[in-house]
């Protein structure tokens, strides 16, 4: 549905997007997600036709944004990141402008401002004010402008940012329920909104994509075997860290022991094992017996966060690379 | 053509849920107003000391009433001008809705000829809370209609003109203030380069003296329609308007 190819816009002093490249399907739900100033905005406005790329072209439902901006358009739903109504207006008068620019006439135009008045739970209040809307509401007339025209692709830019929590739920219920009907890019800095919204993650920062892949894949691929992380303490007095090191490494399937900080009477370890093998139970047994205890054990399962922190970051060059690798394939 | 209609018929729309719209209209009524009640006034007032004197006055209602008058309203409507047009773009632009107008099918032309005539259309309204006055005159006295007509035709494509320009500045900021601020300069500056022409006579001069606007004024308020004056309005809205496309248009490259 959507195809972009070494899409790169340069200002001035600097490059907003730099050479990128993806492939959305049609029906799928692509969440865009990147630090602020990570380019996200620019993508997407190119993406829109509102920029012109400096560099590089992108296809949306098989129509070229340099080529054919105006079919592009035309199926082309967007919600800037503050939502573009006037506030003078009506919701009803408003959504029935925008159905006009859009190019809907007659019963037609009536009948899908009707529908995007429902569809975004706003139908109650479609003869109010704009500007005296919440927030919330604002973002809803916002959704609403951008199906009216029953559009191929919907663009979304940080459609919960400013929300309140349960405003943030309501909008990612409605943005799923549309998936079905549109296909959906949404930005976003927030991390859980991906996971709980999303199928599919573009990663992107400073200007280029660190990762594309599924959600679960992500996390799955950025750790390799199992991870624990383990708390041990001394019975009388301190511990040898060393000495527990040499024993935790003995432990069958382990395959690499991290020291990773030292207390006054305990010491912690992170200890990944092979693929496929649980070590959590090997792993108390062996301290137990060695006349330690075990303060704490847990599995150092990776977040979605560090995941983010790992690809985005600057002290992890190695990783990104190798997950910015897989992430072409 | 419709998506024009669209552009023009919201624009409309918006300067008349605002005070804008009535803000203009009666301040505008009313200092026409003043200025018809003076000058009908005085004139009513020369021709009874005339007669008193017993001396015939040449009266003439199109020459000492309806000349000036149109001349005056010319100065009023610059003051009013960048009020009608600082808010276009400059708008659009500070809340972002620009971007809904740039992402939807319609060309950048059909959004600018759309809001530039909703905007000649407010002036051309405010033109029309004038009608009372001349009402009055026509069924007390007996003036000739056509110099009228021709002079009020001046009024609208000078207007034109210098909306277009007010159109084109809305364009450059997002700024309200300074849209109209710049505006109003821009405005008086085409109105007093005329008066270069009381010292100078160079080529230099003359050139500047023809751009003003007030130049091309003198002959519409006098009732006669001069080709090249007409010319030199539809000149400056249609460069008003290119430059305002050029402008949104290179907004895309920006941001």
């Amino acid at each position: 549905m959507i195809t972009v190819k070494g899409l790169t816009k340069r200002y001035a002093h600097n490059t907003a997007v730099n050479d990128i490249s993806f492939e959305v399907q049609k029906g799928q739900i692509v969440g865009f997600l990147g630090p602020n100033g990570a380019g996200k905005t620019t993508t997407m406005r190119m993406l829109t036709c509102f920029l012109t790329p400096s560099a590089g072209t992108a296809t949306v439902a098989g129509f070229d944004i340099l080529e054919e901006p105006f079919e592009v358009k035309k199926r082309i739903g967007y919600l800037p990141e503050t939502p573009p109504v006037y506030p003078e207006m009506r919701i009803a008068e408003y959504l029935t402008f925008v159905g006009r620019l859009k190019g809907l006439t007659g019963t037609d135009l009536r009948s899908r401002v009707d529908y995007s008045c429902e569809r975004c739970a706003i139908a109650d209040v479609r003869d109010k004010i704009i500007g005296k809307l919440s927030k919330g509401y604002r973002q809803r007339v916002g959704l609403a402008q951008a199906i009216i025209h029953n559009p191929d692709v919907l663009i979304l830019d940080e459609p919960t940012a400013g929300l309140d929590p349960k405003q943030i739920n309501e909008t990612r219920d409605l943005i799923k329920s549309l998936a079905g009907d549109h296909t959906i890019i949404l930005s976003t800095h927030i991390l859980p909104e991906v996971s709980q919204t999303c199928e599919q993650v573009i990663i992107i920062n400073r200007g280029k994509v660190v990762a594309t892949d599924s959600v679960s894949n992500l996390q799955g691929r950025a750790r390799s075997g199992e991870s624990v992380l383990l708390e041990i303490g001394g019975r009388n007095g301190g511990i040898d860290p060393v000495a527990v090191q040499r024993k935790l490494e003995q432990v069958s399937g382990v395959t690499r022991v991290v020291f990773k900080e030292d207390g006054q009477r305990r010491a912690v370890f992170e200890v990944e094992g092979q693929k496929g093998r649980s070590l959590r139970g090997d792993l108390a047994r062996a301290v137990v017996e060695s006349g330690w205890d075990l303060n704490e054990l847990r599995a150092a399962s990776m977040s979605l966060e560090e995941i983010f922190l790992q690809l985005t970051g600057e002290e992890a060059p190695a990783e990104l690379a190798e997950v910015a690798a897989g992430g072409q394939d | 053509m419709r998506n024009i209609w669209v552009i023009c018929s919201k624009e409309l729309r918006s300067y008349f849920v605002s005070p804008i719209a009535y803000l203009l209209l009666v301040m505008f009524a009313v200092i026409f107003g003043f200025f018809f009640w003076n000058s009908l006034g005085y004139i009513v007032n020369m021709t009874m000391q005339a007669q008193m004197e017993g001396e015939p006055f040449p009266m003439n209602l199109n020459e000492q009433v309806i000349r000036p008058l149109l001349s005056n309203i010319n100065v009023i409507a610059l003051f009013f001008i960048p009020m009608i047009t600082m808010r276009l773009f400059a708008e659009e632009k500070r809340s972002g809705t620009i971007e809904l107008l740039a992402t939807s099918p319609v060309s950048d032309w059909e959004v600018i000829v759309g809001k530039w005539l909703a905007a000649v259309l407010m002036y051309a309204l405010m033109l029309l809370t004038t009608v009372f006055d001349f009402v009055f005159m026509f069924k007390y006295g007996n003036p000739d209609w056509k110099p009228v007509v021709i002079g009020y035709l001046g009024l609208l494509l000078q207007a034109g003109g210098l909306l277009a320009i007010g159109t084109f500045i809305s364009t450059l900021t997002r700024n309200q203030i300074i849209a109209g601020a710049a505006t109003f300069g821009v405005c008086l500056m085409l109105w007093v380069l005329d008066w270069v022409s009381q010292f100078e006579t160079s080529t230099w001069a003359q050139v500047l003296s023809y751009m003003s606007v007030i130049t091309h004024f003198d002959s519409f308020a006098k009732g006669v329609l001069d080709t090249k004056d007409v010319i030199f309005d539809v000149t400056v809205i249609f460069l008003g308007l290119f430059f305002t496309a050029r402008s949104m248009e290179s907004l895309r490259w920006r941001s």
